[in-house]
């Protein structure tokens, strides 16, 4: 598969994160976590299980609260933001989660029409209907769109969550896991419509995954994450090109070598 | 071998033991007390702020009212025979049977029709909003509305307690008639009452102040069954144990608040009277 080629403008970080720390009750989960994701740039954050990984993302679009550090998001402090000026920045920002978090008592075509009713009042029904087609599309599952998320394979529930993001038009994408508990061959195909949305709606993405194929077939740049922080970073290549006990394992366990 | 010298050393810890133990829960209790207020005041602070949600409000009491409204019928026709049929012989030892339509409606009326119908929709009602609201919580759902742009404050919870607040009032009344209903039955019956007597008889000892505090109460028990199960909902820790948890709590709490509130409005009733 061919990584896309669209540029990076590593003069616009539309993320900057600044030793952010963040525990739960006694467990520091992140220590001092420093981050830059630059316009058009996938970055991928590898990291072992319970390492902190989607606490970094759910800190980054809101949903934690950071317990030191800076995270600044489309040049906004988040911490300084009120509720209605982080609601509108979210907007902004896509996030797909884990287990996709569909609605589970709306079809697909509510769950999509959902964002979009409640964030751009005064739109016509059909404005909403082209914009849901138009993201079905994108997925490649326009015929499921009067299905309910119970009907649908663990693939398609993940590009509908995908699709539901792209209705705002996002500027970032955050992807939590998105490859996780799919079989190999929607494993590629999801890492395709990550390259695919970047490509088509110009996004920057923080991609969380423990799978390295994901890893290497969408980001342009990784970082390693171990013990609350960042231990390496750079190409694919770069990163695993190290004797380190604890990064070298992540790379051999893996199918790919 | 003398082993009373260590019964001290064993006693102490674990008296701070249960010491630390009383402590955290009274600490969790006040903190559970000060959650609860919070979320009710944001409640009355973004309930009525726009956007409004008016078509989940109306999905919502259709929710909580025609799909109660089977088991409000049955039971509601059940209590009010079975009241009159329980009550008729201790009013057959004074000769005044005939008294039994103003019985029925004064029990009815001021006490269990508000009353049941509230335990019946905290078990039905309460219990599906907590479950509800802790499934979405435990897949992430709610996370998923915060960051799409949407309040899910607002859509979640304003939307359930509204409804709960307008429908439980609602089919109080309902309940209330057709206890009376269920009673006309035994006392037609028995008595060969017509309809229209019976119905003179039943409405002729209710005052004003016994539709008002029913109507009052009905609203309170409404808001409390809503709040109650939204709130044990939303906040439910993570895992299926933390959705049978909510589901759990939202009842148990929901009746626990509705005997201590019924109490209370009683007692203010009785000062009008």
């Amino acid at each position: 598969m061919e990584k896309r080629k669209a540029p990076i403008d590593f003069s616009n970080a539309v993320i900057r994160v600044h030793g952010l720390k963040k525990a739960f009750g006694e467990y520091e989960v992140l220590r001092g976590v420093n981050l830059e994701l630059f316009q058009g740039e996938n970055l991928v954050v590898l990291g072992r299980s319970g390492t902190g990984k989607s606490v970094l993302i759910k800190v980054i679009s809101g949903l934690l609260k950071a317990d030191a550090g800076t995270v600044e998001v489309l040049g906004q402090d988040i911490d300084q933001l009120t509720n209605r000026q982080l609601q509108a920045l979210r907007i902004r920002i896509g996030f797909s989660f884990q287990n996709s978090a569909l609605y589970d008592s709306m079809t697909v075509r509510k769950n999509l029409e959902f964002p979009l009713v409640r964030n751009r009042r005064g739109l016509g029904r059909k404005e909403i209907d082209t914009a849901v087609e138009r993201v079905l599309d994108a997925v490649s599952l326009s015929h499921t769109i009067n299905q309910m998320p119970s009907e649908l394979s663990g693939g398609q529930r993940k590009r509908i969550g995908i699709a539901r993001t792209l209705i705002l038009n996002p500027e970032i994408m955050l992807y939590d896991e998105p490859t996780a508990g799919l079989d190999p061959i929607t494993c590629i195909e999801i890492n395709e419509l990550i390259n695919e949305v970047q490509e088509r709606y110009k996004t920057s993405s923080i991609i969380i995954t423990h799978d390295l194929t994901c890893a290497k077939q969408t980001g342009d740049r990784i970082a390693m994450l171990l013990d609350g922080k960042f231990q390496r970073e750079g190409s694919f290549e770069h990163v695993f090109d190290t004797d380190n006990a604890r990064i070298k394992p992540f790379f051999d366990y893996n199918f790919i070598k | 071998m003398d082993t009373t010298d260590t019964t001290p050393i064993v006693q102490e810890p674990a008296r701070r033991k249960r010491f630390a133990s009383f402590r955290k829960s009274l600490t969790d209790f006040f903190a559970s007390l000060y959650n609860i207020n919070s979320f009710i005041i944001r409640f009355f602070k973004e309930a009525f702020l726009p956007p409004y949600e008016f078509k989940e409000i109306i999905r919502q009491c259709y929710e909580t009212g025609v799909r109660s409204f089977t088991l409000i019928s049955l039971t509601g026709f059940i209590v009010g025979l079975i009241f009159t049929k329980q009550s008729r012989p201790s009013l057959a030892e004074f000769g005044a049977t005939s008294w039994l339509p103003s019985l029925v409606s004064i029990a009815i009326m001021r006490a269990l029709a508000p009353l049941v119908t509230a335990l019946i929709a905290a078990g039905k009602v309460g219990s599906s909003i907590g479950a509800e609201l802790g499934s979405m919580r435990v897949t992430e759902q709610i996370d998923a509305m915060e960051v799409s742009g949407t309040n899910p404050f607002k859509f979640l919870v304003c939307t359930r307690v509204i409804a709960t607040t307008l429908t439980i009032p609602i089919l109080a009344t309902y309940t209330g008639l057709i206890s009376i209903l269920g009673g006309f039955l035994n006392v037609y019956v028995n008595e060969g009452t017509s309809y229209r007597t019976y119905i003179g008889q039943v409405f002729d000892p209710l005052s004003f102040i016994d539709f008002t505090a029913a109507l009052i109460k009905s609203i309170v028990f409404g808001f409390t069954i809503g709040i109650v199960g939204c709130y044990q909902g939303y906040n439910s820790s993570s895992g299926t144990e933390g959705v049978g948890k909510a589901a759990n709590g939202a009842v148990v709490t929901a009746m626990f608040l509705i005997f201590i509130e019924e109490i209370t409005i009683v007692q203010i009733t009785s000062w009008f009277r």
